[in-house]
């Protein structure tokens, strides 16, 4: 959404209030200050609990500063260049990805599906809108909760529903194979709602004129949905799939939770490893290392996003 | 309610509601009804883990136990709710989660909304930097801050307090671009009159600008809230006493300890989902203009 920053807008107010045009002069310029007190509370905040932890944390990674010892070195890059040949950096890597590409994509598509439903004008709005929105506003413990015990081996529903229909029962977060998609099951049934909410709201404001041309042209509901309202959509689909990729490039807690990135670290995200081997490991350097890599993998990610996103336009 | 403000911003979003367009489907019975079906499809998909849990809530552990759930042979019981209350733990993160979330709702909002204010109409020298560095602030994973902040906490000495889960969530750059933007396009005649009335720039802010705003606060408040009442990562890490712990952390951490006992986890997870449901039952229809007004959706 920083696409849309509206530059045009400050024209006004930047005007020098020095300009010769004199008459609105007057009422340019802000009498009682150029109004920075209004942005010094925020900046405060900001300086303290955002510049001073990504400066801290830079800092760190150039050190081996650890939570079980007070004596902290400088260590230049070693940190780095471990972490560069470290195996559990690249797997855990690899997971993120894995997960960021099986989440992404029918985070998407569902959520576009629904919203197209529910847009279609079948009663009951409010019913359709609440059923996929709710699991958006869980809380993380209690939907790995819920999927816990769904997926659990013997008395799990996904489980029974497979026994009824005389399947064989699928280690949903013990099969080292499936794991992740199970992870990935969970988290589009959670969050697919504000995608779904963000689509709903675009197809709300869309103009309806060319939708309206076309049906009295005969054009069918099926080509009218191909041919109008998804190109329509093109630019809202664009912001959906950025928003969501370095959403789900930050995964962490449902999976912390829900298999601690077991079995066997398959499910282990990038975030994760940082966890482990900050908090548990006591190797903050090491983390702080680690955390600013992966930083710098999503910054490239958004820069060819947003890159992608402008050409669109 | 947002009737008097919203046209300010309002694009061409239907006066109410709308029903949807019947025209996307046309007049055919074929498309409403296939339509239809995969409508009651996915919302079935999407409610049955919900029915699943309320359904476990509701049994005994050893009925749960020896004849499984399907098809829900158990008897209907309330004791796994009685347990959990009485157990005491979750009313008090409960309460420890509305404080937070509502702290951090409070001062967020009201931070925010005066920095937006002013990037949106200072003068000041540096503005435009600063603008930039807040809104590239947008792109840094919450994750990245999480051992540098607790680094932070210990030195200022506030692991294990209220104001090191709530501080450190106050910042939302995010926040501050949405406001900014809608600031940037109410009209500037009205504050003028004002201004040359000689009312000072709060005053013109607060009595002018600020009840124009009411429906883009109201959305960002929202959003903010409930960032913050399922905030997991941050309060986890920062919190080791179970009195000061939130919902998501506390029932985290005795998760396991509930070992083998369905009924009351079920039981937890779906008081623990309760309030935030019931606040969506109250302003559906703010929260779901309020993803259009912040400009997140459309075009």
């Amino acid at each position: 959404m920083t696409t849309t920053a509206p530059p045009g807008a400050e024209e006004q107010t930047d005007a020098p209030a020095a300009d010769a045009g004199g008459r609105r002069t007057a009422a340019r310029r802000i009498p009682t200050g150029n109004g920075i007190v209004f942005v010094l509370p925020f900046l405060l905040v900001f300086g303290l609990f955002m510049v001073w932890p990504i400066v801290q944390g830079l800092w760190m990674s150039f050190t081996d500063s650890s939570l079980a010892l007070r004596d902290t070195n400088f260590v230049g890059l070693d940190n780095y260049t471990e972490a560069f040949g470290d195996p559990d950096v690249w797997s855990s890597l690899g997971n993120t990805v894995f997960f960021t590409v099986i989440s992404s994509v029918p985070l998407v598509l569902v959520a576009l599906a629904m919203a197209l439903l529910v847009h279609s004008g079948l009663a009951g709005q409010w019913a359709w809108r609440l059923s996929f929105f709710a699991p958006y506003l869980l809380p993380v413990t209690v939907v790995t909760m819920i999927w816990t015990w769904l997926y659990q081996p013997e008395l799990g529903m996904a489980n029974q529903l497979l026994d009824t229909l005389g399947m064989e029962p699928v280690g949903w977060l013990s099969d080292e194979s499936v794991a992740m998609w199970s992870v990935a099951a969970l988290t589009v049934w959670w969050t697919v709602g504000f995608n779904f909410l963000l689509y709903l709201a675009a197809l709300q404001s869309l103009p309806t004129t060319f939708d309206e041309a076309a049906a009295l042209d005969g054009a069918g509901a099926w080509r009218r949905l191909w041919s109008i309202t998804l190109p329509q959509l093109r630019r809202t689909t664009g912001l959906v799939a950025m928003l969501q990729i370095l959403a789900s490039l930050k995964v962490f807690d449902q999976i912390y939770i829900l298999t601690k990135g077991g079995p066997n670290g398959s499910t282990r995200p990038v975030l994760e490893y940082v966890y482990d081997v900050g908090f548990t490991g006591y190797r903050l350097g090491y983390a702080s290392a680690v955390s600013y890599l992966f930083f710098a993998l999503v910054v490239l990610i958004s820069l060819v996003q947003f890159r992608l996103f402008r050409r669109e336009d | 309610m947002s009737a008097t403000a919203t046209p300010l911003r309002a694009r061409r979003r239907p006066p109410r509601e709308a029903a949807g367009s019947p025209l996307l489907l046309g007049h055919g019975r074929l498309p409403r009804a296939l339509a239809g079906t995969a409508l009651v499809v996915l919302a079935v998909v999407w409610l049955v883990p919900f029915l699943w849990a309320v359904v476990t809530s509701v049994q005994s552990e050893e009925d749960i136990n020896t004849t499984g759930l399907w098809p829900f042979k158990g008897a209907f019981t309330l004791d796994a709710y009685q347990q959990i209350l009485e157990r005491g733990n979750v009313s008090v993160w409960a309460f420890n989660s509305f404080l937070i979330a509502g702290l951090v709702t409070l001062i967020t909002v009201v931070v925010s909304t005066l920095a937006a204010y002013g990037f949106s109409r200072g003068t000041f020298r540096g503005r435009r930097a600063l603008l930039a560095v807040t809104v590239a602030a947008i792109m840094v994973p919450p994750q990245l801050l999480v051992v540098p902040l607790f680094e932070q906490m210990l030195l200022f000495n506030l692991v294990d307090t209220y104001a090191a889960v709530i501080l450190p969530q106050v910042v939302a750059p995010m926040m501050v671009f949405i406001l900014k933007r809608f600031f940037d396009a109410v009209p500037k005649e009205l504050e003028e009159a004002a201004r040359i009335d000689g009312a000072s720039e709060f005053r013109v802010f607060a009595s002018i600008v600020l009840p124009l705003s009411r429906p883009i606060v109201a959305a960002v408040s929202i959003f903010v809230f409930i960032g913050a009442w399922n905030n997991f990562m941050w309060p986890f890490i920062v919190t080791n006493d179970p009195d000061l712990m939130t919902l998501p952390v506390g029932l985290a951490t005795v998760k396991d300890a509930y070992g083998i006992e369905y009924a009351q986890s079920m039981a937890s997870a779906l008081l623990a989902a309760l309030p935030l449901i019931v606040v969506f039952l109250f302003f559906q229809r703010r929260i779901v203009n309020s993803v259009a007004t912040t400009g997140l959706g459309g075009s």
